[in-house]
């Protein structure tokens, strides 16, 4: 769904940074990844989020998942031609962090947006009836993914999702750059919130609950309810 | 010793008219704190010992790093992120009966659980990671080992180039957070490069470390921001210390025959 969104078709005219290898790749048909454009300035989730993290998370971050996730793919496709076996599997890895990275950053930009333009605003419509209905209130949602977020050990994201079969809200946590269908196969992103330390290490240093508190303010619940109604009409 | 006295100067004064209680003298004495009556008031047994790990400090001053991880970085980490650990690690001591009196390296080992490990294993296991990475780094660190130490690394790695690649490698291909460390394997008897997550180090598995890079962010994002590579540049040319390598792999020879000793015949 989200991820068609994602993938484009990179021709001659349109690819002047990556040059030759990618450009070769299409006309084999390989489809390669690309940085998708904030739908905001760098700037603008300040307070809650910092300018500089911002600029360093998409721009460093972001980019390097896109960048290694498009390379392991051309591995991937050179292998699959060659009929490697190991190779293919131990191409997995590599593809799982950081094509998961791209998709899970990805869907986080679409999460975030300036105060003007929504951010912070709770939930309207079925969405927020639902969380009612799950969760008793908005505020314990925030409180129980709060809490799981500062608890998850190492690298991660929490998620609150949609089970599209059970038509239930979940909140969940994934490892590393697992996506949150790692958990459940029918499970949908609706919010996820990155605690990598790079998320908010600059602006939060070691204190991750202070960021957790603070990037409610910028939460888009409308992007989140749009996609909680397509799933669940 | 302050509550024994006023208890007995209690007893001592004339009880108020109008009251047979002598609390009514305390009271008025405004002394607010002795109103709170806790479990042990009274009692002439010890109070309940509240700390059972202590922070260590790095054996150097944490601007001796500069600039290769700067004051600032070492605050945070040693201070901020180290102390939680410890103070974390006491927290859960403190509700904790079976988890008493083992050295810190025991708890590493009984908390892992083989594999599965209990809630208490990843502040334990932090504390000690830390305690080891402090130690694995000196000012004026980098260059190279010398004498015997050379001679294993050689001997398991082709050459130390290689060693250091391998090691550089392993750094920049770890996902997530987590650990490098260059460990002594004591089955095989050999040394190995070796990356862990998280919290997971090589005494779990019985083996010995020698040295060991945090590959965490908050080990180096506030010099090298995202730059991992630059980071373990820094360290292995300008902070690992092989002097204590070296101390750790004598030590370690002790349990580990890493060859037969040469004998010189007559």
């Amino acid at each position: 769904m989200a991820l068609r969104a994602l993938l484009t078709r990179k021709t001659l005219a349109s690819a002047p940074r990556l040059g030759g290898a990618a450009a070769a790749a299409s006309f084999r048909g390989l489809q390669t990844s690309s940085l998708p454009d904030l739908p905001y300035d760098y700037g603008a989730l300040q307070p809650a989020i910092s300018g500089e993290i911002m600029q360093l998370h998409h721009q460093k971050h972001h980019q390097a998942y896109v960048t290694n996730y498009n390379k392991a793919l051309e591995q991937l496709h050179d292998a699959m031609g060659k009929g490697d076996a190991p190779a293919v599997v131990k191409l997995q890895s590599a593809i799982k962090f950081n094509g998961g990275g791209h998709v899970n950053h990805s869907i986080f930009w679409k999460n975030l947006a300036p105060i003007q333009e929504g951010g912070g605003e709770p939930p309207k419509g079925s969405l927020g009836w639902a969380i009612d209905d799950h969760f008793q209130s908005l505020d314990a949602l925030v409180q129980k993914m709060n809490a799981e977020g500062a608890a998850l050990q190492g690298s991660g994201w929490v998620w609150l999702g949609v089970d599209k079969e059970l038509k239930k809200l979940v909140v969940e946590t994934t490892s590393n750059q697992d996506p949150l269908v790692t958990k459940g196969p029918s499970l949908i992103p609706l919010i996820g919130i990155d605690v990598w330390e790079h998320a908010y290490y600059l602006q939060y240093k070691n204190v991750r609950p202070d960021y957790l508190k603070n990037i409610w303010k910028v939460i888009n619940w409308k992007y989140a309810s749009e996609v909680y109604e397509k799933e669940c009409p | 010793m302050g509550s024994f006295s006023l208890h007995a100067s209690c007893l001592a004064q004339p009880k108020l008219p109008w009251s047979n209680d002598c609390s009514q003298n305390l009271n008025s004495l405004k002394l607010p704190a002795l109103q709170q009556r806790g479990p042990n008031f009274g009692s002439r047994k010890a109070s309940k010992v509240l700390a059972f790990y202590g922070l260590k400090s790095p054996p150097y001053e944490l601007d001796a790093l500069e600039p290769y991880m700067s004051k600032r970085l070492m605050e945070t980490h040693w201070g901020e992120h180290h102390h939680g650990y410890v103070e974390g690690l006491n927290k859960q001591l403190e509700k904790n009966d079976i988890l008493y009196g083992y050295t810190l390296d025991e708890l590493v080992k009984v908390t892992y659980n083989n594999g599965n490990p209990l809630p208490e294993f990843n502040n334990a296991a932090q504390v000690w990671n830390h305690d080891f990475f402090w130690e694995s780094m000196q000012p004026g660190g980098g260059g190279m080992p010398e004498l015997g130490l050379l001679q294993q690394i050689e001997k398991d790695f082709g050459s130390f180039t290689n060693f250091k690649e391998k090691f550089i490698e392993a750094a920049l291909s770890l996902f997530g957070s987590g650990w490098v460390w260059l460990v002594l394997k004591r089955r095989e008897k050999r040394l190995e490069v070796v990356k862990t997550s998280n919290a997971v180090n090589p005494i779990v598995w019985d083996d010995i470390p020698l040295i060991s890079l945090d590959t965490w962010e908050h080990a180096y994002y506030q010099d090298y921001k995202n730059d991992r590579g630059k980071y373990v540049n820094a360290f292995m040319n300008h902070l690992v210390s092989w002097h204590v390598a070296t101390v750790r792999i004598i030590r370690a020879e002790a349990f580990v025959n890493l060859g037969e000793p040469k004998i010189p015949v007559a």
